[in-house]
Order: C-alpha cells, then sequence, then structure tokens
C-alpha cells in the first residue's frame, strides 16, 4: 500500500535504557503499517539544514487517536540528537510505511527471532504478527552492552524464550547472538529465521541458517537519504531470481531480503559481476534486461 | 483572480513552470505515490545510457550543510527497458517526459536521441554533459568547450525536429558564458543549470572521503546563489535563449529567485529527498507568491531583476 507523508503530533518521548521511544499520532501510517517497515523522519524543523531524512523501524502501532506509531533509537549524529529533544505535541514531518515487509509464515511454524541492538525495534511488531499466526516465537537479543539490548523484557512476555547475549557479558552470555543462535535452533526446532542488524550479524546469522538449510529473511540498515527510492544513495548487491546480482536499493526493494540472496562480502562495492557493471555482459546476461535494480 | 502559470520555453508552452530535476524523481513512480506527476510543468528522468548502468559503490550520498553530496554514477537500465517500461509508463500518467541523455562519446548520444526520435510522447530532450568522455581520459564533455559543442550538434542533428534539444551545463567550467555560447551555436533550443557542483567531504573517524567517488557533487540550498549567479550571467549574455534553472530550489520564493535570474522554468531536485511532494508545493507557494504580490502572470517574472533600476552587471564584486 502506497505510504503516506503527515505532520505529526509528538504523544509521548520516554527513555528506555540507552534508547529514546517516540510515539506519535499517525492514523495513516498506523492502519497501512506491516512488520519489517520503516518511516523517515525530517529533522531539525521547517528550515532545517539537514536535508536528508532518519529511517526508523516502527517498533510498535496502536489504535489510540485513531491510531499511534512508536520508534526507538538511540543518539548516533545531528538528527538523533534533535528529535531526543521533542517533546509532546511538537509536530514531525513523517513518511511511511516504508519497505518491502517481513514476509509471514502460511502455516504455524516455530520461528527464531534475532536482533542486534536497534536491529531489535522492529522483530517485535513482527513476534506479534507470528504470534496471532499461530507461530512459536524465540527472541536472541544482542547489544554492547546490558543497556544496549533492546526491551528483553517484554521479549520475555511475547515469546517462548527469549536468549540475552553482550559482548561484555553483563546481561545474559558473553559473546554474539550468532553464538548462541545454534542452540536456540536446536532447542526450539526452528523452521524460519528473522534477523536484523548490522551487516556483519546479517551474513553470520544467514551463515548459520544455511548451515541448518531453513530458510531466512534479513532487514538491513544501510545508509539512507531519502527512504522512498529516489535517491538511489541505499544500494547493496543482492541476487535475483534470475541468478542476476543487481544494485539493489534497500529502501524499496528493501529493507527485507532473503538471506541468501545478499552478497555480504560484496556490500560497499559493485560486483564485477552486477547488472551493468563492466563485467555483467560478458557473464552473458544480456538478455533480460527488463528487470533491473534501480 | 488565479495567476497565469503558463510559460514559454522557446516554441513549447507548459502549464506551469515547475518540473523535477534529473536524477532526482527516480522513475517517476516512486514520487506519483505522493502527488500527481501530471500537474507538475514536466518530469525530467535520471540520465538514461545506451547501456544499463550498475552505478558507483556505496556511500553514495553525504549531507553536507545544507547540502547534499553524492556520487550515484548514473546508475539505470539502459535505453532499452527505460523505452519499454519507464517512458510508457511515464505517459500513462498523463506526465510530460523531459528526458536527460548521457553519453560516453559523440556516438553514445547520436544514438540515445535516435531511439528517443524513433518512441512516441518525447517532450523534450535534455543533454547531460557532466558525463565523462571515454575518448578524452574520462574528462567530461563540458568541461572541453568544443567536445560539449560537438555533442550537441550531433544530438540536435539527429532528433526529431520538433523534439526540443537542451544543453545541461555545469557551473564549474572556466567560462560558463562561453560553454552556454557554444552549445546555443551548435543549435541548442536551450540551457538547463545548473548540474552539481565539484565538492569533497571528509569522514574525519576514517579519515576517507566520505562518498566512495572521493570527489562528488553538491546540490541543494548551499548551492543555491552560485546557481542563481549561473542563470543571471547566461541570460544578460543570450536573453533569447530559454533556460530551465535549478539548483537548491525548496520553496516558492526560491522558484521566483531563479525566474527573476532569469530562468523561464525551474527544477526541483535534491529537496525532493527530503519532502517527496515538493514539486507540487512548489508550485502552490509559487502561486501564493504571485497573488500576494499581484502579479498575474509568472512569465512577467522572467528576467525581471535584469530590469530594475541600478541591476547589477555580471561582473564579480
Ligand atoms: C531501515 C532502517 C531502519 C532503522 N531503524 C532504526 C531504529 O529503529 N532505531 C535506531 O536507533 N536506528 C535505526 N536506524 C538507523 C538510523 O536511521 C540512524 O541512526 C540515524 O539516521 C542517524 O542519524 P543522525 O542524524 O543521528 O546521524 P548522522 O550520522 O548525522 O546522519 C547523517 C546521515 O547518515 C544517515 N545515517 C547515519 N547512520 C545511519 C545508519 N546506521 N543507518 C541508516 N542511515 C544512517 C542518516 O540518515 C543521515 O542521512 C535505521 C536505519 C535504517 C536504514
Ligand atoms: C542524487 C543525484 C542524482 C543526479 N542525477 C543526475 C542525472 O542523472 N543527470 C543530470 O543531468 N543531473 C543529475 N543530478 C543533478 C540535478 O539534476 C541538479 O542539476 C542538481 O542536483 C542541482 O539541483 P538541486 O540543488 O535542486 O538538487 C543529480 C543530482 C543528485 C543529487
Ligand atoms: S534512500 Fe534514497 S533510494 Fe533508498
Amino acid at each position: 500500500m502506497r505510504p503516506v507523508q503527515m505532520s505529526s503530533p509528538v504523544l509521548t518521548v520516554r527513555q528506555v535504557d540507552a534508547y529514546h521511544a517516540i510515539t506519535v499520532v499517525a492514523p495513516g501510517i498506523a492502519e497501512r503499517f506491516r512488520s519489517g517497515q520503516f518511516i523517515a523522519v525530517a529533522v531539525g524543523g521547517e528550515h532545517s539544514s539537514m536535508l536528508t531524512r532518519r529511517m526508523f523501524a516502527i517498533h510498535e502501532v496502536k489504535p489510540d487517536y485513531g491510531g499511534t506509531v512508536e520508534f526507538l533509537f538511540t543518539v548516533r549524529g545531528r538528527g538523533t540528537a534533535w528529535l531526543a529533544e521533542r517533546r509532546s505535541r511538537d509536530l514531525l514531518d513523517v513518511i511511511g510505511p516504508l519497505g518491502r515487509p517481513f514476509p509471514l509464515p502460511r502455516d504455524p511454524v516455530n520461528c527464531v527471532l534475532v536482533g542486534g541492538g536497534s536491529g531489535s525495534a522492529p522483530l517485535f511488531p513482527l513476534a506479534h504478527a507470528l504470534r496471532r499466526r499461530g507461530c512459536r516465537v524465540d527472541f536472541v537479543l544482542g547489544g554492547a552492552t546490558a543497556s544496549r539490548v533492546f526491551s528483553a523484557i517484554t521479549a520475555r512476555r511475547i515469546a517462548e524464550t527469549a536468549t540475552v547475549t553482550t559482548d561484555d557479558g553483563s546481561l545474559g552470555t558473553k559473546g554474539r547472538v550468532t553464538d548462541v543462535l545454534p542452540r536456540v535452533i536446536d532447542e526450539a526446532c526452528s523452521d524460519v529465521v528473522y534477523a536484523c542488524g548490522p551487516m556483519p550479524m546479517l551474513r553470520e546469522a544467514t551463515a548459520v541458517a544455511m548451515r541448518y538449510g531453513i530458510p531466512i529473511q534479513v532487514s538491513v540498515e544501510e545508509t539512507m537519504a531519502c527512504g522512498t527510492g529516489i535517491c538511489m544513495s541505499c544500494v547493496i548487491p543482492v541476487v535475483g531470481e534470475d541468478g542476476i546480482t543487481r544494485m539493489a536499493r534497500a529502501c524499496v526493494d528493501g529493507p527485507v531480503f532473503r538471506g541468501e540472496r545478499v552478497r555480504y562480502d560484496d556490500v560497499g562495492t559493485v560486483p564485477f559481476d552486477a547488472l551493468g557493471a563492466p563485467g555483467w555482459k560478458a557473464r552473458g546476461g544480456g538478455e533480460d534486461r527488463t528487470r533491473e535494480a534501480g | 483572480m488565479i495567476p497565469d502559470l503558463r510559460v514559454r520555453l522557446g516554441e513549447w508552452e507548459l502549464d506551469n513552470p515547475v518540473m523535477t530535476a534529473a536524477g532526482c524523481a527516480g522513475s517517476g513512480r516512486e514520487l506519483a505515490r505522493f502527488f500527481d506527476i501530471s500537474r507538475i510543468g514536466a518530469v525530467v528522468t535520471k540520465s538514461v545510457t545506451v547501456e544499463p548502468r550498475a552505478g558507483m559503490p556505496a556511500p553514495r550520498i553525504a549531507e553536507t550543510p545544507s547540502g547534499v553530496l553524492s556520487a550515484v554514477g548514473l546508475q539505470g537500465p539502459g535505453i532499452d527497458v527505460f523505452l519499454q517500461r519507464d517512458l510508457p509508463w511515464l505517459l500513462s500518467r498523463g506526465a510530460r517526459a523531459v528526458v536527460s541523455v548521457a553519453g560516453s562519446s559523440v556516438d553514445e548520444y547520436v544514438l540515445l536521441a535516435r531511439r528517443l526520435s524513433e518512441a512516441p510522447g518525447v517532450t523534450m530532450i535534455e543533454v547531460n554533459l557532466s558525463s565523462p568522455d571515454l575518448a578524452r581520459g574520462g574528462r567530461h564533455f563540458a568541461e572541453d568547450t568544443a567536445a560539449a559543442a560537438r555533442v550537441v550538434a550531433a544530438v540536435r542533428e539527429t532528433a526529431r525536429a520538433d523534439i526540443p534539444v537542451f544543453a545541461k551545463l555545469p557551473p564549474d567550467v572556466a567560462d560558463l558564458v562561453e560553454l552556454a555560447g557554444e552549445c546555443v551555436a551548435a543549435g541548442a533550443d536551450g540551457l538547463a543549470m545548473i548540474n552539481t557542483v565539484r565538492g569533497m567531504a571528509i569522514d574525519v573517524d576514517t579519515r576517507r572521503p566520505a562518498v566512495a567517488g572521493g570527489m562528488g557533487g553538491l546540490s541543494g540550498p548551499a548551492i543555491r546563489p552560485i546557481a542563481v549567479a549561473c542563470v543571471y550571467r547566461v541570460h544578460a549574455a543570450f536573453p533569447e535563449v530559454p533556460l530551465i534553472g535549478m539548483g537548491g530550489v525548496r520553496t516558492g520564493a526560491d522558484a521566483m529567485e531563479f525566474l527573476m535570474a532569469g530562468a523561464s522554468a525551474v527544477a526541483v531536485g535534491s529537496a525532493l529527498f527530503h519532502d517527496p511532494s515538493a514539486c507540487l508545493r512548489v508550485l502552490r507557494e509559487l502561486e501564493q507568491e504571485l497573488l500576494d504580490r499581484g502579479v498575474e502572470r509568472v512569465d512577467s517574472l522572467i528576467g525581471a531583476a535584469h530590469r530594475t533600476a541600478g541591476a547589477p552587471g555580471t561582473a564579480v564584486g
């Protein structure tokens, strides 16, 4: 469904551990939302010198006030610092919902949801959607330190199990989410993996899922500028169904991709054999040009 | 009274003077989710190339104060897919399609002009001269006035006579007015300016350029005064030549600035990244500006800054 752009009043601003949570009133976005989708927020006010939008996964939608949308974030740069100062009744210029949502299984299968840092945010509405379909949900959440692990308590409430890892061992198991993932898959007899977080984590999670021969859907957090598909800045190399690699836009072709389709080792490059790269014709891919990525 | 928004670009009349800037509107479909693209003067496509292009590696964009530094590298599907898929779609939505073309040799520009002339519905061809010329070690055509003029002449000769050919000029060339003059002498029906300004940003943590290409093109309000000066100077030198002005247009008042400097139409580029409905908003704001000022016809503003008493010459300083 097509996204909407709206001036949304801030309902609440909260701080949870290292995260800020903002809830805006955005009925058009809430009603269209499917889990895995994100919003693009303008920062700095009407005459802002910050021209690019900031993307945030939708963490929760609620029916109050016609529809509210909550997102969580950590302060990284000027844009998120500005957002952290918003107060209730301020207006935010928000576009959403954007991007390809997580595909949901038809049958009530066992799903393990793997999130690193703020990448855990979109997994919560996903968990609810999966539970409504009768799926078993297990969480694996990680972060650098305890305060960076997202909503571990909520995770325990909605999921069968929630396993936590931290780099410094301040909460849960010391290590990375992908260290404990095989054990969780074994114990939960997982049929499907969903993962969201930094690229190296997604690569590892994909490797684990492939070892088990189970499908994995990953959601990438590529640097984006518009979120709407027009600036061509958010590209990553993704293999299509026809075997051809395209520079796919994470904002409209993703952010959710099938894990094994993403060429993790080539992210940040244009692979020689990608459609339109110097080597792609040599590969004999000259026939089908009708489905390019951009 | 509703102001008359129609403008003429040479022979060609537009319902209103606001269009998209090349490379900032996707294929048109992305923006059509936010506003009716038939309501703006024209949709300018990203520069179409002969073959599909994968573009530059990421990161391709960095935000700078009031600007965007980008190095996308003309990622696109190539002319075959463009004609088969993107152009028919634009036309089906009632949009007027200005097709930007980029080649790496004169022959490629000629091929593009021929293919576009065979297709129905092309409103105008915009020749992007900021494309690397393979024969000359990748220098941009625009950096060599003679090479730029050869491209423009070849496209004008090849393109159907009823399709206007505009040359798109970058600001950072040795002598912009000379380049503009040579393009017009080579047959350009008008000029579009400005393309992005060469720029660079360095990530102080990684000690690397912020965009993978090293150098990028700067756009957005940060370059608006540069763009207005370019339009002003070229209009002063060639008042009869229709100009499409762009560079940092974000509001109706910004659009008025370009009109007064001498542009007959105005394109909105990177402001669309911030506000995907910026074109329609700029148009509404422009209409309001005219109402507030009691201006009946938008075309009466074109070049107005040159006609005010004591209008400055074009010398620097
Ligand atoms: C689909 C998606 C979902 C996201 N969801 C969340 C979330 O739920 N919670 C959260 O805390 N963060 C999330 N992020 C990352 C978030 O967008 C960045 O932290 C934020 O844009 C940083 O803005 P800034 O002005 O503080 O940083 P600056 O570094 O000043 O930003 C400069 C520019 O770079 C872009 N940028 C910088 N870092 C990132 C990044 N990691 N990812 C994408 N763009 C970036 C910004 O959008 C901006 O255009 C998400 C990113 C994407 C792409
Ligand atoms: C991401 C991006 C892609 C662009 N692609 C093209 C292009 O394909 N062809 C072209 O002639 N100009 C291209 N431009 C330049 C714009 O059309 C315009 O001339 C310039 O950005 C100044 O306008 P603005 O400040 O409103 O963006 C591009 C600009 C940006 C930011
Ligand atoms: S962020 Fe602009 S195209 Fe994806």
